[in-house]
């Protein structure tokens, strides 16, 4: 059908007018070429523009901290900062210690040991953010005199979640125990988070 | 776009002939606010505040865009900077005053506009596109909302952002990642109060843009009214302007008094003293409380106390959200034909239900954990998914109506017939 827009001028041969009706035509091949290429050029753009609200290289710098634990006597605890979150440190006293042990599993909410929540030999060092599971309060009980709750561990004031002495949820709304971070001892009194 | 009877834009002016035809801007306005969008004539005072809603927003924008002028975006003096707004700048404690009043204005109408439209059915078909949109709107204020209530960082803006941000935590597997994504850190810290700022600079107006699309879906089919009933012809319609311009002045004037009481006499009654003491990422306030029009959101939050398959927590998470995207589905789960609620015996009790559910759930929100609010928390959640969930489509199905006028006019000559003109005709 020969309308106006493609009409052969009088007198001209029709024949490199005529495109053959195979498929896809030429012309969509080249369209869809284009349309994709446009396509991956914009979520290439995309890519450094969803990237750039991850942690920038001077936040994650600070993603390691170094401890030393030679002045912390057993019972005391220091309150440190891990990647700007408080973090609890405690050397915990053999009674400590002796009661997070006599603790039946079954009657945890997220069943973890103590041996499991220190590293061997290291028992006696309880180390864990200093952010209640639940909305993020700063739980009471690693400053001198402050109300460690009916566990005698950790005690959040925000909605009562009551931590025991191996930071593990045992009363409130927590869902789970105080977190415990990556951490190595790089000596018997240094340790390095994160 | 409108009955068939609105006036027609016909300047008469040269200039602004001449501009009718380059430009047709002023043609634009009469068609939308002016003599030529015909309204209803029956309109009561609730039909104020969607016009209050975008006079408060207009208020937040301009009050906002001077504050930036003095504001600093920057963790370590960010609280300093809103110190010396409040001390030092020129009228600077009149205009923070007015922004963070303002916000609480803005919320407030906003949430008297929504009762509007659940009581007299202003969500439904032909309006659903308007109801949805308000919806759109809506969450768009909470964002921004939050974000502004971020910027001074005091205690408050650090803990809410704590919490806030820890909903994303809730999401199982790709929680953390998320949080810390959108955080730009492990906790809030520069580059979360940055980019908060970014976005509540941004999100006013995308929320007129939306604005815009809400009053030219409303355009279509015309306002709502009292009745229910739809327009039938022009005796039962007036001209916005001049009815329902001077109409909306007098909301205006006492929209701008209970602002001025609120902001001259009483600007911290709705704020949080420990939001001037400087964030300390190391200590938690006592009691954290976000602003009054976040509390029965924050009750519902809060009323998921044990794991029941999923974490209590991304319980109480999803049922937040889900709180208000329920309302995107309201067109459809009230099938009644009858907008308004004066009709609607049955619908008009459980709407004074819900809206009391929804006092509680504020009080809940607000007040501390004990195990008897909790439980109450919990009894008005359930009822309010009940009420959109279950209650709603039975009643609609169940409910008979009360006989609805023939129109718009009938209703109104009837209203009014008792004290007709002719009383003080013959007194003369």
């Amino acid at each position: 059908m020969a309308a106006v827009d493609n009409m052969v001028p009088p007198g001209e041969d029709a024949a490199p007018f005529h495109e053959h009706p195979h498929d896809p035509r030429r012309r969509d091949f080249i369209n869809i070429a284009a349309v994709s290429f446009a396509g991956v050029g914009a979520i290439a753009i995309v890519l450094p523009l969803i990237n750039q609200m991850s942690p920038s290289a001077d936040v994650l710098a600070q993603s390691t901290t170094e401890l030393d634990l030679s002045k912390i006597q057993p019972g005391q605890a220091i309150k440190a900062s891990f990647r700007k979150q408080p973090l609890f440190v405690r050397n915990l006293t053999p009674a400590e210690i002796a009661s997070a042990n006599k603790v039946s599993l079954s009657e945890l909410r997220d069943p973890q040991t103590l041996a499991e929540r220190t590293k061997p030999g290291k028992q006696n060092w309880l180390i864990t953010l200093g952010v209640c599971t639940h909305l993020g309060c700063v739980p009471l009980g690693a400053g001198e005199g402050e109300n460690r709750g009916p566990f005698g561990g950790y005690f959040c004031p925000c909605h009562g979640s009551a931590y025991d002495t191996a930071a593990r949820i045992r009363q409130g709304p927590a869902p789970k125990n105080l977190t415990v971070p990556e951490y190595t001892f790089t000596s018997d009194t240094t340790v390095t988070v994160g | 776009m409108s009955f068939p009877w609105a006036k027609h834009y016909q300047p008469k002016q040269p200039l602004m002939r001449w501009l009718d035809e380059k430009l047709p801007l002023p043609r634009l306005v009469y068609n939308a606010v002016g003599a030529g969008y015909p309204v209803p004539r029956n309109l009561n005072y609730f039909w104020n505040f969607g016009v209050l809603a975008g006079a408060a927003l207009g208020i937040q924008i301009i009050t906002g865009i001077v504050l930036a002028m003095h504001y600093a975006a920057n963790a370590g003096v960010a609280f300093g900077s809103i110190e010396s707004i409040m001390r030092d700048v020129n009228a600077g404690w009149f205009l923070r005053y007015a922004h963070a009043n303002g916000a609480s204005m803005f919320l407030l109408v906003v949430y008297i506009h929504i009762g509007r439209g659940l009581y007299y059915g202003s969500y439904k078909a032909p309006r659903e596109m308007v109801w949805l949109l308000g919806v759109v709107i809506f969450l768009l204020m909470m964002a921004t909302a939050f974000m502004g209530y971020v910027l001074p960082w005091g205690q408050m803006s650090f803990w809410g952002a704590q919490v806030i941000t820890g909903f994303f935590s809730a999401i199982p597997l790709v929680g953390d990642t998320i949080r810390v994504w959108l955080l730009g850190g492990f906790a809030p810290d520069n580059a979360a109060l940055n980019r908060f700022f970014s976005l509540h600079y941004l999100l006013p107006f995308v929320i007129a843009g939306v604005i815009v699309l809400h009053i030219w879906a409303l355009h279509i089919p015309g306002s709502n009214n009292p009745t229910g009933v739809e327009v039938k012809g022009e005796q039962d319609t007036v001209p916005f302007h001049p009815y329902y311009t001077a109409k909306d002045a007098v909301g205006l004037g006492v929209f701008m008094l209970v602002f001025a009481l609120l902001l001259f006499f009483s600007p911290n009654l709705l704020g949080h003293p420990d939001n001037y003491i400087e964030a300390n990422p190391l200590s938690t306030p006592a009691h954290i409380v976000p602003e009054w029009y976040f509390l029965p959101f924050y009750a519902i939050l809060k009323s998921f106390t044990a794991n029941f398959i999923l974490d209590a927590k991304l319980w109480g998470v999803l049922a937040m959200f889900g709180s208000i995207l329920l309302l995107f589905f309201l067109p459809w789960l009230d099938s009644s034909p009858v907008r308004s609620a004066n009709f609607r015996p049955l619908y008009r009790k459980f709407l004074g239900v819900l809206l009391l559910d929804v006092l509680v759930l504020g009080y809940v929100g607000g007040a501390e954990p004990s195990p008897g609010v909790i439980l109450l928390g919990q009894i008005a959640s359930i009822y309010y998914f009940a009420h959109f969930l279950i209650i709603l489509p039975i009643v609609a199905r169940s409910e008979r109506p009360r006989p609805l006028p023939n129109s718009i006019t009938e209703a109104v000559l009837e209203k009014h017939a008792g004290l007709g003109p002719t009383k003080s005709a013959m007194a003369n």
